[in-house]
């Protein structure tokens, strides 16, 4: 109990005195799953109209796949993209294996299929009388898509915090294509992982709160979103 | 109403592009992969820093086990390797994934266990010491226990040797009963469970003295040759490995054998533990069983790819 | 040459047909009042119109051009000359001004803030653009709705029940709109129960029975009193009361 008193404490003091360690593993972590999830939207959104807004052999087979793909294990995603960004591997020349740029290409597969799921659910959620209205109003096809967009706002903005959140706290890809190199790709997770396997509690437990306040704060923003 | 969405968008690409700016892919980098002895122990962050400082250059370490660093260096997605298990090494280098090995420095491996040693091992030697915990431990599995690395490390590869020599079949020992942890870490994660368990490990003693603080463990049977632990580097061979970082690797080895290196190895620890926890490979060759040639000169392999 | 020409429209879903063999000619400026009950594929022909479904069968004349042979691209340009309001018209969710606005709005005509005012005026809810549309009551709706379509000046106004959930004195006021609209040129197909609004708006009619056009001709030429309509109804479908 002194242990986790006394840690607890100390990792207090690491966050308000703005220890710099803290300060530079929580901005790369935010820097990185904050860019992933940009990617993965501007990927999705789109996507997930075009699978939404037309009609085609397999839909109802392809949403579910993507649904079934929302709990892919992040180790999974991680094997799959070492082996794809190794130097072995079919992108190795691009050199991005232990690296923040690889870390987000993985990070961006790992939340792209609930992103597009729960778009696509949005999207649904907006009834075709919109889509009507609005076509036979004038508007283009492009211009169509981003009213519907609009009209499901809140739903669209709830995947994209869902998808935020999964990719600030997930470690398997982190670890296995960052590499947990400090001061280059070590973030959250993965340090609060080294921490405690070196038995730096308090560290491990400074970054863990961190962890938990984002992931709080990203769920109350959703709970009012979805609230209003 | 596009114009507003379009604009956030740009907004958010160019928050992107700064934030990826921050960390752009940097192939002026050079990638180590590291056994986890070197880096939990502090010694290669140390190392990095002083290079770094020297050679206005960027160093990012890997640290996993020396299986999982060879692994890398196999499918060339690091420049250098520092690792511990000779066999593995030759091997590395024989197939033409390395250049040239280069011991750097060395020190024990330590068998610790609880203070009130269950088993009785203190003073023997290594192979008698591990088939006393074997018999005990299969016999009182409550209050011998043995914990391994269990992840392919060089210390566990040596673990290993030492059934060998004892007269075992590895294989018949990991699956004997439930004195025996296969614990699936790195060294610094294996000695606080062993530390959990009150139970027997096998540990190379710069990452033991690191962790000591942590730890009731005492080490039981230290020194002798079959506990011998030399650390090498070898840079991977760009001719095998197109795209690897071959100059960055021989500077970084030239670096750790030169006068200044070596010294920094030998006093790492001193001040903090009260003893080094490396010694240095120059001017122990023969001890340590390295041949001259491979042993702390500086490397004088080509970097000229196929 | 007419404005629309309907030419052997079938549309079936299924088995079972919803458009059996429509003819019709509309001519430009006129209104045409498509009188039926329910579910005899008024809406359905509207939405044809309107490009928003495809027909089985056969073909609508526009300006002389097939509009049911377009690629979807080119019947962009034909609804971008036309205007439905639906039955249960939907409210996007945002202010009453940015409904109204939206037409002028996918066309880039920005500077329109006068014609968006003007327009509220004419139904009757001035002083109601910053609300929130979808807060406001089904007759509101109806008239915003309304004044969303007439702000873009389409050539074709297309209404269906116009005036289905609106009390009698807001009714007669959406008439004199249309009535009004009409006199400026615009050509009206409206889809409607109301006998009285009909004879009162239409220049002609077509009467629609189980996805078949029975009868067509001039207000004169149908003379049907109310009694009469109700009757007609109910001999096709005794629900329908209205």
């Amino acid at each position: 109990m002194d242990e986790i008193s006394a840690g607890f404490i100390r990792a207090i003091q690491l966050i308000v005195t703005l220890d710099p360690q803290v300060v530079e593993i929580t901005a790369r972590s935010l820097s990185i799953s904050l860019t992933s999830v940009f990617i993965a939207s501007l990927i999705d959104i789109p996507i997930g109209g075009i699978i939404q807004f037309h009609n085609f052999r397999g839909k109802r087979a392809l949403i579910n796949l993507i649904q079934t793909f929302y709990s892919l294990p992040t180790v999974t995603v991680g094997l799959l993209v070492f082996l794809l960004l190794s130097r072995s591997g079919p992108l190795g020349s691009l050199g991005l294996l232990f690296s923040p740029e690889g870390m987000i290409i993985g990070q961006t597969i790992l939340i792209t299929p609930i992103m597009l799921g729960l778009t696509i659910s949005a999207l649904g959620g907006v009834s075709v009388q919109i889509k009507e209205t609005a076509m036979s109003l004038g508007a283009t096809d492009l211009q169509v898509i981003f009213t519907i967009l609009k009209e499901a706002k809140a739903a669209v903005i709830a995947a994209i915090l869902l998808g935020f959140g999964r990719a600030l706290s997930e470690v398997g890809v982190a670890m296995m294509i960052g590499g947990n190199i400090r001061g280059y790709t070590r973030v959250l997770t993965t340090a609060i992982s080294l921490e405690t396997s070196m038995g730096d509690l308090e560290l491990s437990m400074a970054l863990g709160i961190i962890l938990i306040s984002i992931s709080l704060a990203v769920n109350l923003l959703l709970n009012r979103i979805q609230g209003r | 109403m596009e114009g507003k969405v379009l604009k956030i968008s740009m907004l958010l690409l160019a928050l992107a592009v700064l934030c990826t700016a921050v960390g752009v892919a940097d192939n002026s980098r050079l990638k180590i992969a590291t056994t986890t002895s070197l880096y939990d122990t502090g010694l290669l962050d140390f190392l990095q820093g002083k290079y770094e400082d020297k050679y206005n250059a960027s160093v990012s370490i890997v640290s996993g086990g020396t299986g999982i660093a060879i692994q890398y260096g196999q499918r060339g997605d690091v420049d250098l390797l520092m690792i511990h298990d000779k066999a593995r090494e030759l091997k590395f280098v024989q197939d033409g994934d390395g250049l040239q090995r280069r011991c750097i420095a060395y020190n024990y491996f330590v068998i610790v266990g609880p203070k009130n040693d269950p088993a009785g091992i203190k003073g023997m030697n290594a192979t008698q010491a591990l088939k006393i915990i074997m018999e005990k431990g299969k016999a009182d599995p409550n209050n011998v226990k043995f914990v391994s690395r269990g992840d392919n490390s060089g210390t566990q590869a040596r673990e290993q040797l030492l059934w060998k020599n004892a007269g075992y079949n590895y294989s018949k020992i990991n699956n004997s009963g439930p004195w025996y942890i296969d614990a699936g870490s790195g060294m610094g994660a294996t000695l606080l469970m062993t530390n959990e368990k009150s139970a027997y490990t096998l540990s190379d003693t710069g990452t033991y003295m690191a962790y000591r603080g942590n730890l009731s463990l005492v080490p039981l049977i230290e020194g002798g040759n079959d506990l011998l632990n030399v650390y090498v580097a070898i840079a991977i061979n760009p001719k095998k490995h197109p795209g690897v970082n071959c100059e960055a690797a021989n500077q970084f080895i030239n670096y750790l054998v030169s006068a200044e290196g070596q010294k920094l190895i030998a006093d790492y620890g001193k001040d903090k533990y009260g003893q080094p926890l490396f010694f240095p490979a120059a001017g122990n060759c023969d001890k340590i069983g390295c041949s001259a040639a491979e042993c702390a000169v500086p490397t004088n392999a080509s970097c000229a790819a196929a | 040459m007419a404005l629309i020409e309907i030419k052997g429209l079938y549309k079936s879903f299924g088995k079972s047909e919803i458009l059996n063999d429509i003819n019709l000619d509309m001519e430009e400026g006129k209104v045409m009042a498509l009188i039926g009950p329910t579910g005899s594929g008024k809406t359905t022909l509207l939405r044809h119109i309107d490009t928003l479904d495809q027909p089985t069968r056969g073909s609508i004349f526009f300006h002389g051009e097939d509009i049911c042979r377009l690629s979807s691209k080119e019947k962009f340009l034909v609804r971008r000359r036309m205007a439905m309001v639906f039955q249960k018209p939907v409210m996007f969710n945002r202010s009453v001004y940015e409904n109204v606005s939206y037409g002028l709005k996918v066309r880039s005509k920005e500077n329109s803030r006068d014609d968006v005012l003007h327009t509220l005026d004419e139904v009757g809810l001035t002083g109601y653009e910053s609300r929130s549309a979808t807060t406001l009551s089904g007759g509101e709706m109806q008239r915003i709705a309304l004044a969303r379509a007439m702000v873009i000046k389409p050539e074709v106004l297309l209404l269906d029940e116009p005036t289905a959930n609106l009390d009698q004195k807001s009714a007669s006021a959406i008439d004199d709109l249309i009535e009004r609209l009409a006199h400026g040129g615009t050509t009206v197909i409206i889809a409607s129960h109301n006998m009285t609004e009909c004879r009162r708006l239409a220049n002609r009619f077509a009467i629609l029975v189980n996805g078949k056009i029975t009868r067509t001709g001039r207000p004169n030429d149908i003379q049907l009193d109310r009694g009469q309509y109700i009757g007609f109804l109910e001999s096709i479908d005794p629900s329908d009361k209205t």
